[in-house]
């Protein structure tokens, strides 16, 4: 009778564990993938070393003159120099502390707002600091009574992005709105109204419109009405960016189920109230995550103020890199800059796809 | 109880209303108009500005450096506006085919089993679409100028092709006589390979029996044009580019401008494509490819036949509208001075005219006549798909 006899388990082969299987699995699985690795591998060979030489290896820091830097690397002293110009323009140094609060107020009203979670007047509250917010901002950017003013042609850098992005996503949210519930409207001369707008603005480039605002429009003022020319160029982003909030919220309406507006017309609202209380509040929070790429994508748009001679953070370059004393620095300027917009962008590009995590919680099914 | 009368009762009728809201909308949008126009006038009175489009007939006064079409600073502004239009169309079908090649394999690849293309794919991605496309193409033509070489050292390939500072300088081929009829061959050659494989297409669907065409189209789009180049005595001529003085002459050239901003388009809008094809190939269900394999067709006819047909329908509309995107991106090639319509026409022609209403008016309506014609197509293109669906 044979008796079973418990054997030793036989080892598991080398090359089905471990790092060996990690990279037999995903990266030679077959004879084309072990081609196509080898080729990814010689291009980032190619790449890597060449561009981490200029930018590190071979770069200079130091505080030497441009002569001293050398050809063969980056010289970021250059950056270092000329940063205050990259951030603030020609805002006066003595007045930094002006766009500094700006920053650290709107962090503290943020946090403010995180704080009262669920308390009873938190609506209340929140209103009022966004109503608030841009009055203080505004005062201290640009000053008035008791606080020296600084003029707009003196902004400049990332602050007048910043800046530029910020008002144009704000104001032009509520004609954003309207456009959009315009467009949904049964209303046929509001909806011609707001197709006609919103075609004619998403058919042509910023640029032109920038263009217009800028030496178009001053032609359809009262004459003597000198407009501020970053608040022409305003205007323009305006214009242009609330057609495309209009087509997010859209989106979002579209959304809406139609036994909403049904319910609530049954419960004998009126439009307002149906479209403030119960579609606005819906529709918005669906769009919340498009709303951020809309922002995204007016915050990559504002470097087209540079054509029109505002002095944003990318025409910063162009002007620093003229400076007699450090000729010839223009790359390193344009990869500071590309490197400062890229971890803006990307920063906000993973929040949005956060909220859209967040707001994918569809709580009517 | 009786009704509660009021003479403001009927302003309760919806429809009432309505028509009242409507009215007077469209009275404050007629109002508006009309006082900008009214302050128009009056400025351009006060001002002494010119209307009108006589100053398309006037002499331009200046230079552009690339023009498809006969040019020279005698022509008039509309040649400018002609020069201006074409380059644009130009760089942006450039741009849009190169894109869409970029786009096409990066989509792919970031959905390859092979961990490291994927992840190439991914950065490529992120780190493109992150970066303004303004800021994009400034970078890449400074890097041109400051990288490439003067004109007395250029780079070469095989003494034809030239890379400097001024650009790239590629042999020209002239079509002498005779070429003509290749060009025919090629054609007749096409319409060929059409009808075979109509016919074969049928003759499978009837009997079953697949014919391999590739004998065929090698025959009929290669061959045959071949032999009947070489039979004519070759009739096409090269124009090399030579070294003249500071400068290169003859053959064709590529301005660093073209370049960059084609590079900084494609390179940019190949990341929306990329998302775009992802997304559409994302989109078919996991069960549409298990089916097919089950009904027993092999891996390639599944990918053809049932998976890409409807991932393209998902992908298709986004790509166009990056198609437009791009078009209106070439815009920006004002900050380098390719002579596009927006640099030579809303720019050159404007500071020297000063007629900033027609010519922004002028320059507005060529993009927005493009993007309502795509849109239009797009919507019939989409109208034709939806029925497909069941």
């Amino acid at each position: 009778m044979a008796v079973f006899k418990q054997q030793a388990s036989k080892k598991v082969p080398n090359l089905k564990i471990g790092v060996i299987r990690w990279l037999r699995e995903n990266l030679f699985s077959n004879a084309v993938n072990s081609v196509l690795t080898l080729l990814a591998l010689y291009l980032i060979y190619l790449i890597v070393p060449t561009v981490a030489n200029w930018a590190l290896f071979d770069a200079t820091f130091a505080p030497v003159t441009n002569e001293q830097c050398g050809r063969e690397g980056a010289c970021w002293r250059y950056i270092i120099e000329k940063l205050d110009l990259f951030i603030y323009g020609f805002y006066p140094p003595e007045a930094y502390w002006r766009p500094q609060w700006v920053v650290i107020l709107a962090l503290a009203f943020v946090w403010i707002a995180k704080l009262l979670k669920q308390h009873k007047y938190k609506t209340k509250i929140v209103t009022a600091l966004i109503i608030i917010y841009p009055i203080i901002a505004s005062f201290l950017l640009y000053g008035g009574p008791s606080l020296e003013i600084i003029e707009t042609h003196k902004w400049g850098g990332l602050m007048l992005t910043i800046v530029a992005a910020t008002v144009g996503i704000v104001a032009s949210f509520p004609m954003g709105v309207l456009l959009a519930l315009g467009r949904q409207s049964k209303m046929p001369i509001i909806r011609f109204l707001s197709v006609v707008y919103i075609e004619f603005i998403r058919g042509v480039p910023l640029i032109t419109i920038l263009f217009m605002a800028s030496v178009v429009l001053p032609l359809f003022f009262n004459e003597g009405m000198d407009m501020d020319k970053l608040l022409r160029a305003l205007i323009g982003i305006i214009l242009f960016q609330s057609v495309y909030i209009a087509e997010v919220i859209r989106g979002g309406l579209q959304a809406i189920p139609k036994g909403q507006y049904e319910a609530a017309d049954a419960m004998g609202l009126s439009f307002v109230q149906k479209t403030g209380l119960i579609i606005l509040p819906q529709a918005l929070k669906i769009s919340i995550p498009n709303i951020v790429g809309s922002f995204i994508a007016l915050f990559k748009d504002t470097t087209l103020l540079l054509i029109i001679g505002l002095f944003d953070i990318l025409s910063m370059v162009h002007l620093t890199s003229s400076d007699e004393n450090w000729l010839g620095r223009s790359t390193e300027g344009y990869v500071f800059v590309m490197v400062v917009m890229w971890i803006i962008l990307y920063s906000m590009s993973r929040y949005s796809k956060v909220l859209e995590l967040r707001y994918s919680t569809d709580h009517r099914n | 109880m009786g009704k509660i009368k009021s003479p403001l009762s009927f302003l309760y009728n919806n429809q009432i209303k309505a028509f009242l809201f409507q009215v007077i909308t469209l009275v404050a949008v007629v109002y508006f108009f009309y006082n900008a126009a009214d302050n128009l006038l009056s400025n351009i009175e006060s001002r002494g500005i010119h209307t009108g489009f006589d100053f398309l007939g006037v002499e331009s006064g200046f230079d552009i450096a690339e023009h498809l079409i006969d040019y020279s600073s005698t022509s008039s502004n509309l040649r400018v506006f002609y020069v201006g239009l074409i380059n644009t169309i130009v760089v942006s079908v450039v741009s849009i085919i190169f894109a869409s090649i970029i786009g096409l394999v990066v989509g792919i690849a970031r959905l390859s089993n092979n961990w490291l293309i994927a992840k190439l794919a991914g950065g490529y991605i992120e780190l493109f679409r992150n970066i303004p496309i303004l800021l994009q193409i400034l970078f890449w033509y400074n890097l041109a100028l400051v990288s490439f070489p003067s004109p007395k050292q250029s780079f070469e390939l095989f003494d034809s092709v030239f890379v400097n500072l001024r650009g790239i300088y590629l042999p020209k081929p002239i079509a002498t006589e005779g070429f003509v009829w290749v060009f025919v061959a090629l054609v007749v050659g096409i319409v060929l390979r059409v009808l075979v494989k109509r016919h074969f297409n049928k003759a499978h669907d009837k009997s079953g029996v697949k014919t391999n065409t590739l004998a065929y189209s090698l025959l009929l789009l290669l061959v045959l044009p071949m032999m009947l180049y070489f039979a004519l005595g070759s009739p096409m001529a090269f124009d090399y580019p030579t070294l003249k003085g500071f400068n290169f002459k003859g053959g064709m050239s590529l301005s660093p401008e073209f370049l960059s901003l084609a590079f900084a388009l494609s390179v940019y809008t190949a990341t929306y494509i990329a998302e775009a094809i992802r997304s559409g190939i994302e989109s078919v269900p996991k069960g549409q490819k298990e089916a097919a394999l089950a009904m027993g067709l092999t891996q390639r006819q599944s990918l053809k036949l049932v998976v890409l047909p409807q991932a393209l329908k998902v992908a298709i509309p986004p790509i166009i509208n990056q198609y437009l995107n791009l078009t209106k991106n070439s815009s920006l090639a004002a900050a380098i001075g390719y002579s596009e319509i927006v640099s030579v026409f809303a720019g050159t022609v404007l500071n020297q005219v000063g007629q900033a209403l027609e010519i922004i008016f002028m320059t507005m309506m060529v993009y927005l006549t493009i993007s309502l014609v795509v849109s239009l197509v797009l919507n019939i293109v989409n109208h034709k798909m939806s029925i497909n669906e069941r």
